[in-house]
């Protein structure tokens, strides 16, 4: 598969910190990456360091076949970091006109992208003048004004209101669909379960996992369970060797598998012991929940 | 080169603050100079007309206006040290980096924008210059006319120097108002060291170390006119000399100070995480 971003043994101090610390993965092009990790995990850092703004401490990182210098290499990325940045006193089309400038591109993509963006009725008024919201969704169409390789987010939807959440949202999702390679970093777990198909979990800058969403805790996920006959069904569970750990909060019995078993089967052995289920469900660890285990465990 | 130079001629000429300082540099000091060289009647009392002193003559109007119109170079100065804080306040710096720009190609677009405005501004004075010169003097050869115009040039390199310091103060305290109060305290530094090598030494040895300080250097470019011209009105005026020719080494110095503010705005800029 073809690499865009290889990042290896990065570490970046900042006097006694250490911000991240030897951290390597790779971004392969076409699969949507969320970076995870609570609040100072090290992931504006990261993005820092291979956008050019941050110098590393030690370990390197190369864009794509590694051939092109970083400024030449940020020609063919879309980055939006933490806040949009841009001249306050010229208008959408004036900045996005200077991106362009830099970027080598031609103008007439800045049509093309604020009409993506649903800001063209608002193109010749001044950046001071917007509402947080669009001017997150001025950044957007900027960084999308490359047709870039990659799409870099870093916390896209911090400070908006659920409107503006929703918007960005969908906007990422149609990005998604188009075969844009995408990074986002996020504390928000379930924007990140909706979007990405392969994350990696950062803490105090280490990393914790990177991989696939749904092989990110190797479960055969659990049952919910309920019936007349508590004491019974417990008894039950904890002699069969396909269950490990089992949970009881009031009537409800949570089991987690040990090797794979589906509903049917369950539900066919129970009622062959003469236990009635009156609640079964069959899930998998949601991306919150195996996050939270995967950084209490360690 | 001339992409670097669109980009930061956008970034100041749509600031409407930045707009009217330019204005400013570049106008006021023709105005000036256009002002003073016409004849003034005071309500009748008695005529100002600065050209009978001979001031508008060649080749002195080349020394007088460059003199006086580098001045001027403050309001630029503010516009330069401007350029650089408010992208750091904007955090524009950052998103030009993550656009694309590399560390290099900032500080070259800054450097160029100097340059360039600069040269304008030398241009711009060299047409007055040579307008007040043909209408007061009587000469009209050419190799008379264009003797000592190595004051236009010191007048460049002058403006190149003193903008170059003002980016490396920007780039280094980050925020316009603190850097050029820097501006000021390193002005007062000059002096206050000249004060002390003359306490311990002399006033000659002083001289010469401080002929070598940044603002000063960019000073001695283009010396005080005032002597000249009372050495040319006094009768004995051979008596006391006074160099105020444009000498190589002090555009060497100039240059030295240049190149070194420009570098250490780039290594500022290189080792800085933003």
């Amino acid at each position: 598969m073809e690499s865009i971003l290889t990042i290896n043994n990065l570490t970046k101090k900042f006097g006694y910190l250490t911000a991240v610390k030897d951290l390597s993965f790779t971004i392969n092009k076409g699969n949507v990456y969320g970076i995870l990790g609570p609040n100072g995990s090290g992931k504006s850092t990261t993005l820092g360091i291979v956008l050019n703004v941050v110098n590393e401490t030690a370990g390197d990182f190369h864009w794509f076949d590694g051939n092109v210098s970083t400024h030449d290499a940020l020609k063919k990325v879309g980055a939006i970091i933490e806040r949009p940045n841009f001249y306050p006193y010229m208008t959408a089309h004036q900045n996005l006109k200077l991106v362009c400038k830099i970027k080598g591109v031609d103008y007439s993509k800045i049509q093309e992208k604020l009409e993506v963006v649903g800001l063209l009725d608002r193109k010749d008024h001044k950046f001071k003048t917007y509402s947080l919201g669009m001017k997150q969704r001025l950044a957007i169409a900027s960084a999308l004004l490359n047709d870039p390789e990659i799409l870099i987010l870093d916390e896209p939807t911090n400070g908006l209101d659920p409107q503006g959440i929703h918007q960005i949202r969908q906007i990422i999702k149609d990005i998604a669909n188009n075969g844009t390679t995408i990074l986002l970093a996020s504390h928000l777990l379930d924007e990140v379960e909706k979007v990405c198909s392969h994350v990696v979990v950062l803490r105090k800058g280490e990393k914790l996992y990177s991989g696939r969403v749904d092989e990110m805790i190797s479960s055969h996920g659990f049952f919910e369970l309920k019936t007349e006959k508590q004491d019974e069904l417990i008894h039950l569970l904890e002699n069969h060797k396909s269950f490990g750990n089992i949970k009881v909060e009031d009537t409800l019995i949570t089991a987690f598998l040990n090797d794979p078993m589906d509903a049917e089967t369950f539900n066919k052995l129970m009622f062959d012991k003469g236990i009635i289920l009156s609640h079964l469900v069959k899930r998998k660890e949601s991306l919150e929940e195996q996050f939270l285990q995967l950084t209490d465990n360690n | 080169m001339l992409r670097l130079l669109q980009l930061e001629l956008q970034k100041l000429l749509l600031n409407r603050a930045s707009k009217v300082l330019i204005f400013i540099s570049f106008i006021l000091p023709f105005f000036v100079i256009i002002l003073s060289s016409l004849r003034i009647n005071f309500f009748g009392f008695f005529v100002l007309e600065l050209g009978d002193y001979g001031l508008f003559n060649f080749p002195i109007v080349w020394h007088i206006t460059t003199f006086f119109a580098s001045q001027f170079k403050f309001f630029f100065a503010i516009v330069v040290v401007s350029m650089i804080g408010n992208e750091y306040s904007n955090k524009t710096l950052k998103q030009n980096l993550i656009d694309g720009l590399s560390k290099k190609e900032f500080i070259l677009s800054k450097f160029y924008t100097i340059i360039f405005f600069s040269a304008v501004a030398t241009i711009l004075i060299f047409l007055i210059c040579l307008f007040i010169g043909l209408y007061y003097s009587s000469i009209n050869e050419a190799h008379l006319i264009f003797r000592e115009t190595e004051f236009l040039f010191a007048y460049f390199l002058k403006l190149v120097g003193f903008f170059s310091l003002c980016l490396f103060l920007g780039m280094l305290v980050k925020r316009s108002a603190f850097a050029l109060a820097f501006l000021f305290v390193l002005y007062i530094l000059e002096w206050i060291i000249f004060g002390l090598i003359t306490w311990k030494a002399n006033v000659d040895i002083a001289e010469k170390i401080q002929n070598f300080f940044p603002l000063k250097s960019m000073y001695k470019l283009i010396d005080q006119p005032f002597q000249r011209i009372a050495i040319s009105k006094a009768p004995n005026g051979q008596e006391f000399l006074y160099d105020f020719a444009v000498h190589w080494h002090e555009i060497a110095i100039v240059l030295a100070w240049t190149a070194l503010f420009i570098f250490l705005s780039y290594r500022l800029l290189k080792k800085r995480d933003l």
